[in-house]
């Protein structure tokens, strides 16, 4: 489909954006194909409701959130500057690049990628996973297999086994604690994003 | 010093009786090989093998061969009759002579440390074909290729498919597929056409061996041996990805070897060949795999659908795993296809299903015997691979063997290194060159090898053949089998991590999961998750309902809670306040807060005492997948069985179980939370609570942390319907 270096000018801030997440000109060019195949009118950006037209998407019990990871909460559109850049954090990690420390962690660390599933229990962004946001994930997943009773018993042993600071909720510095044994670095990437 | 972790059954020997165990121990064992002797002594020497046909009847009218006993003239007080007995009594007498030598391998100090088990087991094999060889002047029985393969291999490979790690499994598949598939061929062909060079090389002595023969014979060299590899890798502990390597390359590349076996066979047979000829038998390699494939897959669906059924005779239910398993391999191999896959197969497909539906103790059963039936084959083919060794039919050609020994080195480091780094740019954990190392210096020939040589056609240089094998099998296991170890601890393999997940890490895993199999629909990527989705879609919706008793289909999650509860309840006793869980944000108690931290420090002390194993041959370690500390739990809770196992302190196990046999009231969490009716007498509760803490094998049980009163304790007078509702109805429902 022609070559990158005369397709990414379809791209706006192509180049910017290759530097800021890191993906190369194929990939932004398979990511930018994408994104119009996804936007059916045409408009330039993503809507809520062009994500629901994926099915898999609906029938995912946090598809939902994953949804609205991708709308913050002011915003109603998507462009795919914003799009990519969410994207970036499912990149595989590069291993022992000497980072500069006056960057900003890149979005693909496991920091990175940490946050972003932080944020899928955070709904209110208060920076803590409350045993309610927590409950509410359970109930997603686990569904109607489960009474309430149950829910709440696993939801108090979850953060009970995470909570360090005893005070009823998991902070972000617990979250990745207790999944410091977990190779999210390999869970969290897609392959083809490389 | 045991190198395996002294399970609490084992009482401490004071270091005063070890002497005297030994020397027990050692008597035996020579006693037995006298025994064995004797035998020998009392057959006449024919060339007999495995299993030796049954002596004659001593009846009176047929005179020919055997021994038969004259009519005697008064009645006789003591008789000595062996043919009568021979067959059983010869086999028993090998089994238990390579039983003996395992135990004594076991208790003779150092030496488990320096040489792995299958070089001892070969060297009393070797010691005892050289004594029998000397007392008969002829060869001693050998390992014929038909009872290896019916009978020997295929309790070894049910056991390895049976405790295979399946989500780790599958989650190199790719990798695994590429290495045992294209890594053979490339062995193959590598091993073969260079032989023929060497050949041609040296006209004079190697001059009649025909390409085909060179490659029929590297198609039988080149394979890696599930048995030997295992029995190394068993020794040391490298991380699990690796095991998977290896293990899981060594398993499958049996459907390429034996085939390619097979068709060079057939070619060699054929008057000439030609490229259609080729053509076929590449076909029929695929065939032969995928054929397998589906076999054991047909065979394992129709286990768990058995196994259904069997709550009401629960004492069989463990026949039905290995009768069906056996039963797809020997169908596999009634139609030429690969029977190591079908078995494999089979048993991977009927594990969940069959773990969830049958009770505890059946479990226990089929992992118990499926242990031990795989030691005694490996034992065995060990032992006499050792004996047969000793014949006369050996061929020497210095040229051919040496370079056999140093093609196979060759052409398997080539061959790893060369797919690693293709395969590297796909993966996302890269094979390091340390890994490399290892998948290549760990192919290990074994038994495979041994029986294919015997089964080849006749043909002048057969014996040179044979020896060859033997030779690269020796040098393989005895040379790379005792210098890997230091050799990995030289060079620092990546040692496996000893991770437990917990509650959180199993939910926040799961969550995970979907959120990457949602990013990979919106990236429209058909990734791993997507598949795996797909497949526990499917596994819930059709195949759990249809495979699995109605009362058993909870939750991985589920699982993992319901066993941290069962364990928790070990730290009840001290508990005592009954916490209502409704209001969200209560501090605990002081008390609890103890319990808990007492709770937590005894576990993790438990924890550290253990050494994790992801698979182990020799013994059910509690940290095989699905087993993880749950027998030790149910035992306490069965009548009449104790076991002291990861438990913590055993007058509380007594104070539960007399609590549980005293009556319902005041029952543990465990009956009150899942015993389904209440109209079962107790054992069969007992049982159904065990059966119902099984969870899937890709996840394994928590363990460490645990959990106390804090976390509902139901108060006793909640109605059994409302505590049933933990295993909920369902997917009948949705």
């Amino acid at each position: 489909m022609g070559s990158s270096s005369s397709s990414l000018s379809h791209i706006p801030d192509g180049q910017q954006l290759m530097g800021e997440t890191g993906f190369s000109a194929a990939h932004l060019l398979r990511l930018h194909e994408r994104f119009e195949l996804l936007d059916k009118d045409s408009r330039g950006h993503l809507r809520p409701e062009d994500f629901e037209e994926i099915r898999e998407l609906t029938e995912n019990p946090v598809g939902g959130r994953i949804i609205g990871a991708f709308f913050p909460p002011e915003k109603e559109t998507l462009d795919f500057p914003s799009f990519v850049r969410i994207l970036a954090h499912f990149r595989p990690t590069g291993k022992n690049r000497s980072r500069d420390r006056t960057q900003p962690e890149p979005a693909n660390s496991r920091t990175g990628k940490l946050k972003f599933a932080f944020k899928l229990y955070d709904q209110d962004r208060d920076g803590k996973i409350s045993r309610d946001e927590l409950l509410q994930v359970l109930r997603a997943m686990l569904g109607l297999q489960v009474t309430e009773e149950q829910l709440q018993s696993i939801a108090e042993r979850a953060i009970q086994e995470a909570d360090l600071n005893s005070d009823g909720a998991i902070s972000f510095d617990e979250f990745k604690k207790s999944l410091e044994k977990v190779d999210i670095e390999h869970k969290m990437s897609i392959r083809f994003l490389k | 010093m045991c190198v395996y972790p002294c399970t609490p059954l084992c009482p401490p020997v004071p270091s005063s009786c070890y002497p005297s165990m030994m020397a027990a121990l050692w008597t035996l064992f020579w006693a037995l090989s006298v025994c064995l002797l004797g035998c020998a002594g009392l057959t006449p020497p024919q060339a007999h093998n495995l299993p030796p046909s049954v002596g004659s009847n001593s009846s009176s009218s047929s005179g020919g061969g055997g021994l038969h006993v004259d009519a005697p003239m008064a009645l006789r007080v003591f008789s000595l009759d062996y043919h009568h007995v021979q067959a059983p009594f010869e086999i028993v007498l090998w089994i238990m002579l390579a039983s003996l030598a395992k135990l004594g391998f076991h208790w003779s100090g150092r030496v488990p440390a320096v040489v792995p088990e299958s070089c001892v087991l070969i060297m009393v094999g070797l010691l005892v074909g050289g004594v029998i060889y000397g007392v008969r002047h002829s060869a001693p029985p050998t390992l014929s290729a038909d009872s290896f393969f019916l009978f020997l291999l295929p309790p070894i490979v049910l056991d390895a498919g049976y405790f295979l790690p399946g989500r780790l499994f599958f989650e190199n598949l790719g990798t695994i597929l590429w290495y045992a598939v294209l890594g053979t061929f490339w062995n193959v062909l590598g091993i073969g056409l260079s032989l023929y060079g060497v050949c041609l090389l040296a006209p004079s002595s190697l001059g009649d061996i025909s390409l085909l023969h060179c490659l029929l014979f590297s198609s039988l060299i080149a394979a890696v041996d599930p048995v030997a590899v295992l029995s190394v890798f068993q020794e040391m502990q490298v991380n699990d990805q690796l095991h998977i390597l290896v293990f899981g390359e060594s398993l499958l590349n049996d459907a390429v070897t034996v085939v390619l076996y097979k068709l060079f066979e057939s070619f060699l047979r054929l008057p000439s060949v030609s490229g259609l000829d080729v053509l076929l038998g590449m076909c029929r390699v695929v065939v032969v795999g995928l054929g397998g494939l589906f076999l054991g897959l047909f065979f394992g669906l129709v286990a768990a659908l058995t196994s259904r059924f069997t709550s009401r005779a629960q004492v069989i239910a463990p026949l039905f795993v290995f009768l069906y398993s056996y039963l797809s391999y020997l169908t596999s191999e009634m139609l030429h296809l690969s029977g190591i896959t079908a078995i494999v197969t089979c048993a991977v497909t009927m594990k969940q299903y069959v773990e969830a539906n049958v009770s505890e103790r059946s479990n226990t059963s089929i992992q118990y015997f499926l242990k031990m039936w795989s030691s005694v084959s490996e034992t065995l083919i060990f032992i006499f691979l050792g004996v047969s060794t000793i014949q006369d039919v050996h061929m020497w050609s210095w040229p051919f063997v040496c370079s056999t020994l140093l093609l196979c080195l060759f052409w398997r480091t080539t061959g790893v290194l060369l797919l690693t780094s293709v395969v590297n740019k796909l993966r996302r954990n890269a094979v390091t060159f340390r890994d490399q190392f290892i998948i290549a210096y760990g192919g290990l020939r074994g038994a495979i090898c041994f029986s294919l040589v015997f089964l080849i056609d006749d043909f002048p240089k057969k014996k040179l053949f044979i020896t060859t094998t033997i030779v690269v099998i020796l040098f393989t296991v005895f040379v790379q089998g005792m210098t890997i170890k230091p050799l990995v601890e030289l060079l620092d393999v990546k040692r496996k991590k000893k991770a437990l997940p917990t509650v959180s890490e199993e939910i926040h895993t799961r969550l995970i999961d979907h959120l990457m199999a949602g990013m990979e629909d919106v990236v429209g990527y058909w990734g791993q998750h997507f598949w795996k989705d797909k497949f526990e879609q499917f596994n819930k919706k059709y195949l759990r309902r249809f495979l699995i008793r109605e009362d058993q289909q909870a939750h991985s999650i589920l699982r993992v809670y319901q066993e941290l509860e069962r364990r928790g309840q070990r730290g009840d006793a001290e508990a005592s306040s009954v916490v209502d869980p409704r209001p969200p944000s209560r501090p605990l108690l002081p008390e609890e807060m103890d319990s808990i931290r007492r709770i937590l420090s005894r576990n993790l002390q438990n924890f550290n005492k253990k050494q994790t194993r992801a698979y182990s041959r020799h013994s059910l370690h509690q940290d095989v997948a699905t087993n993880r500390a749950r027998k030790p739990l149910h035992r306490h809770q069965s009548v009449g069985g104790r076991y002291t196992c990861n438990t913590t302190a055993p007058q509380e196990d007594d104070e539960r179980l007399s609590d549980s046999l005293r009556g319902r009231a005041g029952l543990s969490r465990s009956h009150t939370v899942c015993t389904r009716s209440s109209r079962r007498t107790l054992s069969d509760s007992l049982a159904s609570t065990e059966s119902q803490t099984q969870s899937q094998p890709e996840n394994p049980k928590p363990e460490g942390v645990d959990q106390t009163s804090s976390d509902q304790q139901h108060p006793v007078e909640k109605t059994p319907k409302k505590q049933l509702s933990f295993n909920l109805e369902n997917e009948n429902q949705q």
